[in-house]
């Protein structure tokens, strides 16, 4: 026995290791199922699964991919979130700043790019769940649940590409909340909006429809960016994160990853 | 100095070649080209996902794509930080649907002989711990690597402070968006940014509802589910994937249209002069001026977009008779009058966005129903 193997049993005996590990070494079936049993964040899958199930050309690892991400964004945000400010004085010099005085800096990189791949992994994992069937019964919910996830997941790109309020920013932002003073019976330009009027006097104008409820003002500026903010540090991801309860809850009450019935 | 032919290519004879893939990238080629090409690799799914012949897809579109390269108009947009997230989902998306329809080849093929599915012996359980847990860390330990090496490798993009007056041109919403800015060509806002966003909602939800066919449930198929997974495909890779790759890769200044070696020349005017179904109705047809009075209880709007109300109430409330009893006759039965009116206007709506586009590429056509004073054009 080597000296390695004698300090690894030697920790693993121990009263530390034994409290917070309540089984023993994982190496025989009741101790492997004690693993997941016995572990708060293993503990979101089955203790056996459907070999089929797993198999990297059926599931993709999408979904887990997408998870995965999702936590990458979680924790260099919250690091970012030491850096920047969100007003106009400062945002765009905090994030120039990252870029000019960090060596070596990959955090806002990783942040975006973590954020597109976001993206692409949530799609691939929907073509990858309708393409085998598995939104049909008894998972109908869960696949709502999904698209749900999915429109939160661009939403959360889409109030975070604000923030650096250089022009690629601010303009995205105000091609892409212009279509909110067209909805109808909300925005100003929005169709029958004339007709939402007392005695004549209208009702819907610049300085109170969909738009400005969703930039604090009638264009894209200080509020706005304050706004944005709010939204995707902590509204969103904290839906988010419990619809992600819900989602992965879900799936092993309907039965986990599906197979051929 | 030495000319390789690399260079011959990008200097002289490539020009030909060049102006027949701009023509090709016009949007109505390009989206009959990728039906088209949709509807062949549906059909011939079987053959062309063997493995040698989707290897030869992938490098001859790999070789089109690093010899464009060499135009330097072409580099310049893949080249956009922004933009490059566009051609990894392109790959992405090109080898998983292969992946799946590799799958769905065999499974198919395994039914009609009677063979277990790929998926089968759903009753041999292994444990997570090692199984899937081991897989789960090398997964999450090599997408760790990837997006670091991408970090690293590509600066995330950073312009000139913002500034209300100063207007890029074009100004472009996020790349994952841009299917629904193009549809702002086509459509008012209200139902670009609204109505059409809110319907893809709604309507993913649905499906699981208004798609009552028992079987292709947790497998890999395309024959159990043609219809299913045919109209999915539509609304994914040319609504949404194809859209994007117009919207980032060919939509220039003035939101014109750009083949992939053209340079992007904001001076270039903005053609159109779009006419609506009033206009062909009364004018090109009746020979006659757009009324202008109102008909009895009918204001003058309604009497005017009289034949686009005709057409689109026959298109979303008639059609739907008519198609419940032809062409998704067994559909219909299987489905019940509910669900039937659900998956019958979705599906009406995805189609309506084709063909819009198409009139538009055609013929200019702006709007069937044009009632302005409303903002209520369709």
């Amino acid at each position: 026995m080597s000296v390695f193997s004698r300090f690894g049993d030697w920790v693993r005996e121990g009263q530390v290791w034994g409290s917070v590990f309540r089984h023993g070494v994982p190496r025989d079936r009741r101790t492997r199922a004690m693993a997941v049993l016995s572990n708060v964040f293993l503990h979101l899958h089955p203790v056996a699964i459907r070999k089929s199930g797993i198999r990297l050309s059926f599931t993709w690892c999408m979904g887990g991919l997408t998870f995965f991400l999702f936590l990458v964004e979680v924790i260099t945000g919250v690091l970012l979130m030491f850096y920047y400010r969100p007003t106009v004085e400062y945002a765009y010099f905090d994030i120039q700043g990252l870029r000019a005085h960090v060596t070596l800096g990959i955090l806002r990189e990783m942040h975006r790019w973590g954020a597109h791949a976001m993206i692409i992994a949530i799609w691939l994992h929907m073509l990858r769940v309708f393409l085998t069937g598995s939104y049909k019964p008894p998972r109908e919910f869960n696949w709502g649940v999904g698209v749900i996830l999915l429109v939160l997941t661009l939403l959360l790109s889409f109030t975070g590409y604000l923030l650096p309020w250089d022009q690629l920013a601010m303009w995205a932002i105000t091609v892409g909340s212009n279509m909110a003073r067209a909805t109808p019976l909300a925005g100003h330009e929005g169709p029958l909006a004339s007709m939402i009027q007392i005695a004549g006097v209208p009702l819907l104008h610049a300085g109170d429809d969909a738009r400005f409820g969703l930039l604090a003002g009638t264009f894209v500026g200080p509020n706005a960016l304050l706004r944005f903010y709010v939204l995707h540090c902590v509204f969103i991801p904290v839906v988010v994160t419990v619809l992600i309860a819900v989602h992965f809850w879900r799936i092993r009450k309907d039965g986990g990853i599906s197979g051929p019935l | 100095m030495t000319m390789t032919g690399l260079d011959l290519l990008a200097a002289g004879d490539s020009n030909a070649i060049k102006d027949l893939i701009n023509t090709l990238c016009q949007p109505h080629w390009f989206f009959i080209i990728a039906s088209v090409a949709m509807i062949v690799f549906l059909v011939g799914y079987r053959t062309l996902t063997k493995p040698a012949v989707a290897l030869a897809g992938g490098l001859a579109f790999t070789a089109f794509y690093v010899l464009s390269g060499f135009d330097s108009d072409f580099l310049s947009i893949i080249q956009k930080p922004d933009n490059v997230p566009i051609t990894m989902m392109i790959y992405l998306v090109g080898f998983f649907v292969w992946l799946a329809f590799r799958q769905a080849a065999v499974n198919d093929q395994n039914m009609e002989e009677g063979k277990p599915l790929l998926e089968a012996g759903s009753d041999d359980k292994v444990l997570v711990w090692p199984d899937l847990v081991y897989t789960e860390l090398i997964a999450l330990v090599l997408c760790t690597v990837a997006l670091t090496v991408w970090s690293v490798i590509l600066r995330a993009p950073l312009e000139q402070p913002a500034n209300p007056a100063v207007i890029p041109n074009p100004s472009k919403a996020p790349w994952y968006f841009l299917g629904l800015q193009e549809m702002l060509v086509y459509f008012d806002p209200w139902i670009a940014g609204v109505l059409l966003p809110g319907l893809i909602i709604v309507g993913l939800i649905a499906i699981p509802y208004i798609d009552r066919n028992p079987r292709g449930n947790g497998y890999y198929t395309l024959k159990e589910r043609k219809f299913a997974i045919t109209t999915f495909l539509f609304g994914f890779l040319l609504l949404w994937v194809v859209l994007i790759v117009f919207g980032t890769f060919l939509r220039g200044p003035n939101w014109n249209f750009f083949g992939p070696y053209e340079f992007w020349d904001p001076h270039r005017p903005a053609a159109l002069l779009n006419i609506n179904l009033a206009d062909i109705f009364w004018v090109q047809w009746l020979g006659r001026g757009i009324p202008t009075e109102s008909f009895g209880m009918l204001p003058h709007f309604v009497v005017r977009e009289a034949p686009g109300i005709v057409l689109l109430s026959f298109y979303f409330f008639i059609l739907p008779g008519i198609l419940r009893y032809t062409v998704f006759r067994k559909m219909g039965n299987q489905l019940g009058f509910v669900r039937y009116m659900v998956m019958i206007q979705l599906f009406l709506w995805m189609a309506f966005v084709p063909i819009k586009m198409a009139l538009r590429w055609t013929l200019n056509f702006k709007y069937f129903v044009a009632i302005t004073e409303n903002f209520l054009n369709f």
